[in-house]
């Protein structure tokens, strides 16, 4: 088996070459993220650092667990359990005064 | 007779699949992950709620130490790509290379595991103990329930490594690494939530 056919994706997913690329932009991301620590961002500090956590995590859920090419029972699953967490937290949050504080 | 048998065959290679069509054993673990994210959940709430209440020892930004968690949070990372590169391997029926990216993915678990463990006793030497504050309390719970974690997956991948090694896998090899896997990618997930909302946000 050649060396380029080995590194095809299989049953799903991408090449080898192509989770290299998105590790890649994760640490990219990563870097970015640690510069707001000493980098002054102003107003942009807060909306920045959220974004780029959001899309940290679903770079690894989509591409590294496979959830984009995989069944959509899975997401079902697994975004129900977060979306149900997120809820319950920002409301627990929220009765506690958390985001007016 | 013989073609029943070819299928029970197929069936077992493949892991036991559900009328869905799809296999039991992963819709157990995408199940048991979305769990895991309400306990994550009440973990962080918690220390969201908690991080400014200090009126004994250290404030959360006297004692954090963003370059070297930035340093752990990067070994975390890379090691989801190995984890990748193991599954991968798996199913191109490669266990040399599945084992070689398994460990890699291992010992990268490891040193984050040490890192944290390293992070702990820095911690407790400037003053923050478990009970010193309701900052120190939610924070070890949250990031000591993330180590174990880690560490229970460090111990899941030297075990698929066994048992890939002696062959001992009944089923569908493949299928698996890949269960590991999506558990791997979890703690490595939380890690990215933790890693921003804990330590790059001031309280």
């Amino acid at each position: 088996m050649s060396t380029e056919t080995q590194s095809q994706s299989h049953d799903h997913g991408m090449s080898d070459a192509g989770y290299i690329k998105i590790a890649l932009i994760l640490a990219a991301i990563t870097a970015l993220e640690v510069s707001t620590y000493y980098v002054d961002f102003g107003p942009l500090f807060m909306p920045s650092l959220m974004i780029m956590m959001v899309v940290k995590f679903v770079m690894v859920v989509s591409y590294f667990m496979h959830l984009k090419f995989d069944s959509k029972i899975f997401s079902f699953l697994f975004y129900t359990g977060l979306g149900l967490a997120l809820f319950v937290y920002i409301v627990a949050l929220a009765t506690f005064k958390f985001f007016i504080a | 007779m013989a073609e029943t048998a070819t299928h029970t065959d197929h069936a077992a290679d493949h892991g036991h699949h559900s009328s869905t069509g799809l296999s039991n054993n992963k819709l157990a673990m995408w199940l048991f992950l979305g769990s895991e994210c309400l306990l994550f959940g009440g973990l962080i709430s918690t220390y969201m709620l908690y991080r400014g209440r200090v009126q004994d020892g250290p404030h959360p930004s006297q004692i954090y130490d963003i370059p070297f968690t930035s340093v752990s949070s990067f070994v975390l990372l890379m090691s989801s790509l190995t984890m990748v590169l193991a599954v991968t391997s798996a199913q191109r029926d490669d266990d040399a290379r599945t084992n070689l990216w398994l460990t890699i993915t291992a010992l990268l678990g490891a040193t984050f595991v040490g890192g944290q463990v390293y992070e702990f006793t820095t911690f407790y030497r400037e003053g923050l103990g478990f009970t010193t504050s309701l900052f120190s309390s939610s924070f070890y719970s949250l990031t000591g329930f993330h180590g174990v974690h880690v560490s229970v997956g460090v111990i899941m991948l030297l075990s698929t490594m066994g048992i890939i090694k002696r062959n001992k896998i009944t089923g569908n090899k493949s299928e698996v690494v890949e269960l590991v896997g999506l558990y791997w990618h979890f703690v490595d997930i939380v890690w990215i939530v933790i890693f921003t909302l804990i330590y790059l946000i001031p309280s």
